[in-house]
């Protein structure tokens, strides 16, 4: 179990960061302190906050994808107003004029597409520096390597792909 | 084996919901079979050992093809997938 307090601190620097990067959190406060422990117990299990709604595998190589915030976060929210988990909300949610729905995760589908060899790197660019996608948050960069951490987002390096025109 | 955890109430059939104990969704689902007063068992996938997360996937996938939570299973025959309140207080009911 992960004390209150603990909980609530977490959940005031999400507060935070939601709000900086333009996010808005699901407003019912018993499920927002659901999410936050299931957060924090992944991070004390994981040593990542690995998505509270996934089995993450504890490989963090595996779970690159789902450490929240996942990958599929912005579309989620744009097909469905919110993320899998409903931690992320769209403004109708956040203000109470709709009730978050459970909607199906895209997680399979999209790893599936991925590893499909035609798709996969058939194409390649000829610019003189390749350029890096945050998946995260779409923030695009030109440079040898992706950067240690988004500068928008803060997510770590290895969360960003290279961005093929 | 896996860990399965009973909850008291009425007999509605075999109710067995894969869970994880981490999911706000799964943490609904639990409390609103409670409040209906349904008898069920539930497993929390992401305790087991990695060797019964993968035997347990397979089990699910034969009922929920995503592999996603809660996944209820009923009867062993039929399920109901993700929390979804209307489905699962007409089905109880
Ligand atoms: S953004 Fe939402 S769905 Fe994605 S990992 Fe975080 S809580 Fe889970």
């Amino acid at each position: 179990m992960i004390d209150q307090e603990r909980i609530n601190e977490y959940l005031k620097t999400l507060q935070a960061d939601a709000e900086n990067g333009g996010y808005l959190l699901n407003p019912d406060r018993e499920f927002l302190e659901d999410l936050a422990q299931g957060l924090l117990e992944n991070t004390d299990r994981y040593g990542y906050q690995a998505c509270p709604c996934r089995l993450a595998n504890g490989n963090m190589e595996k779970d690159l994808d789902i450490i929240c915030p996942c990958d599929y976060r912005d579309e989620d929210l744009n097909d469905y107003g919110a993320c899998y988990c409903a931690l992320y909300v769209n403004e109708s949610i956040a203000n109470g004029e709709q009730e978050p729905e459970a909607i199906p995760d895209r997680r399979k589908e999209v790893l599936a597409k991925k590893s499909d060899p035609i798709k996969k790197g058939a194409a390649v660019s000829k610019t003189a520096f390749p350029v890096w996608r945050c998946k995260v948050c779409g923030y695009l960069c030109a440079r040898k390597n992706p950067p240690e951490r988004c500068p928008i987002c803060k997510a770590q390096k290895e969360r960003f792909e290279e961005f093929v025109f | 084996m896996a860990n399965i955890q009973h909850v008291e109430g009425q007999d509605k059939g075999k109710v067995l919901i894969y869970t994880l104990s981490t999911c706000s969704w799964c943490k609904k689902t639990k409390r609103l079979l409670k409040d209906l007063k349904v008898a069920y068992d539930y497993i929390d996938v992401d305790l087991e050992d990695m060797e019964e997360q993968d035997r347990l996937e397979l089990i699910i996938m034969k009922f929920n093809p995503r592999a996603s939570f809660p996944t209820i299973v009923i009867n062993d025959t039929e399920s109901i997938n993700g929390y979804k309140p209307r489905e699962i207080k007409e089905r109880f009911k």
